[in-house]
């Protein structure tokens, strides 16, 4: 029987954020990262995907943010089916999210500047219309100082916050983000969730991959949790 | 907030840590050879119109006396005929002098003088509107000579298939040159991206379609070689120079006959250059693009 999903969110939008439908992702013949995923994350949601290491929450990223594509099942976002999208198609689907990675993927020759600035940048918007908002961003992250600084300059937890303002500053409808306050301190782990809840609370859907079961709990965010590929709590 | 304005400028594609240079070298140098080839071609096309068109306004008429006449008469009489018809500028009968002239360097003194020299006669045609050798074989039959013309078509064929023959010659030269040009840029697009496999991902995750990132590649690569194709045009533009320069309106030989606005006409060779660099770069780019889903 599947578990419902426990979210403080109220009733959903009209159109889901993100919708699977018996999902099953493998490396190869054998290895099944994911198996029969049925999820369903409404408009302006907002989720923690938790689990163990292996568990699959990273391989669910990548199908969220189409760099993977489901071995069987259909993915949905923002209401059309993405599960065979044509490359052509994958921009549109990616300018309306804003994702966090592990590893940061913050481009070593830009300034912290230029890499916030280049989702916006891709969408075609010129410098003098995004300057302001890539230096509020910046000074909320805490790195107002630091705005000509090159990624190697930076400590983890300024990298960490530097991919959070990247992925938040174009204001997308859905956030993924992939253990976000790994690297920074306790009490900027606690500002980050709060950007994030001021983001969900203008209706961005919000889901948060994380060891961190302390934080997913005192967030008061959905929990969905993953163990060997399989969702075992926070199921549609 | 920082006070100074940060930089927004920035590339997005970080320059090489190496590999340009021979890039930049190979692309001038190809840029040069092309140049050559079309100076060449140019040259050789101007030699053979230039000698084809002195054959053609010339023509040669063989006299054969008829019984009680001299050759000379026969020759004088023709030159008289053709002098009147439409199309002929002026008409001589060659003396023997003459004929031997031409043979001598042929047949040497020793045979000279018993050889049967032919009686001809030298025809210089209208530049605008020559007679053809059907109007000067008929005007000589109407006046009961009997003599054959050579028009020298044979000659001015052969000199206009020649010219033919180095155009397509230089044609394929160039084409080839701008074939490894675009294969040298392919191979350095393909390099860049497998180098650059991260940034291009970080870039389709944050929303650049692929025809937006195979545009970092065709900028690059079309900007350098515009730059390379500057610096082989001109090498070669001055190499021409020198060559009218020294060598007048005959180059180094009258075979490749050169004028000052050869090299103008290199001009266009780097925005040539840019184009092919541009196109190569734009169809490997998307097609590592399509590879990478």
């Amino acid at each position: 029987m599947p578990v419902q999903p426990r979210t403080s969110q109220p009733a959903p939008a009209a159109a889901d954020a993100v919708r699977l439908e018996g999902v099953s992702f493998g490396y190869g013949e054998t290895h099944r990262a994911l198996r029969d995923i049925n999820l369903t994350l409404p408009a302006g949601s907002f989720h923690f995907l938790t689990g163990p290491s292996g568990a699959g929450k990273t391989t669910l990223l990548k199908l969220l943010t189409l760099v993977e594509q489901p071995t069987t099942g259909r993915l949905h976002l923002f209401g059309q089916d993405a599960s065979r999208s044509p490359r052509a198609r994958l921009p549109g689907f990616r300018r309306r999210m804003g994702m966090v990675f592990q590893d940061f993927r913050l481009l070593d020759h830009l300034s912290a500047f230029d890499n916030v600035a280049l989702p916006l940048r891709l969408a075609g918007r010129k410098p003098d219309s995004y300057r302001d908002d890539v230096e509020e961003m910046l000074a909320w992250v805490g790195l107002g100082g630091r705005m000509d600084d090159r990624p190697p300059t930076l400590s983890g937890g300024e990298k960490q916050r530097l991919a959070i303002a990247r992925a938040v500053v174009n204001r997308p409808e859905l956030i993924l983000a992939d253990e976000p306050t790994g690297s920074v301190d306790a009490a900027m782990g606690e500002r980050l969730l709060k950007l994030f809840q001021s983001m969900n609370r203008l209706g961005t859907t919000v889901l948060i991959a994380s060891h961190d079961d302390a934080l997913a709990e005192r967030s008061g965010a959905g929990l969905l949790r993953l163990e060997a590929g399989r969702l075992v709590e926070g199921a549609a | 907030m920082s006070g100074a304005a940060p930089r927004i400028t920035a590339r997005l594609l970080p320059e090489d840590a190496g590999g340009r240079g021979w890039l930049i070298g190979l692309i001038a140098v190809l840029c040069f050879l092309a140049c050559l080839a079309a100076v060449g071609a140019m040259a050789a096309d101007r030699a053979a119109h230039g000698w084809a068109r002195q054959l053609g306004a010339e023509a040669t008429v063989q006299v054969r006396p008829r019984v009680g006449e001299t050759g000379a008469e026969a020759a004088a009489r023709a030159a008289e005929t053709l002098a009147g018809v439409t199309g002929v500028s002026e008409a001589e009968a060659m003396d023997r002098k003459t004929a031997e002239e031409l043979l001598r360097p042929w047949v040497g003194d020793a045979v000279l003088p018993d050889l049967p020299v032919p009686f001809l006669v030298t025809v210089r045609l209208d530049a605008d509107a020559p007679a053809s050798a059907v109007t000067l074989s008929r005007a000589l039959a109407e006046a009961g000579l009997d003599a054959s013309v050579d028009d020298h078509s044979l000659w001015r064929g052969e000199v206009e298939r020649s010219a033919g023959l180095i155009t397509i010659l230089a044609v394929i030269a160039f084409l080839l040159t701008a074939g490894a040009a675009g294969a040298a840029v392919a191979y350095a697009v393909q390099a860049g991206m497998a180098a650059q496999t991260a940034l291009i991902q970080t870039l389709s995750l944050n929303g650049a379609s692929d025809s937006r990132i195979a545009w970092l590649y065709q900028r690059r690569y079309g900007l350098m070689a515009a730059g390379a194709g500057a610096v082989g045009t001109l090498a070669a533009m001055v190499l021409v120079a020198a060559l009218r320069l020294l060598g007048g309106t005959e180059g180094l030989t009258p075979a490749l006959p050169m004028v000052w606005m050869d090299a103008l006409m290199l001009s266009p060779c780097p925005l040539l250059a840019a184009t092919v660099a541009l196109v190569a770069a734009r169809f490997t780019a998307l097609a590592g693009m399509k590879r990478r889903h």
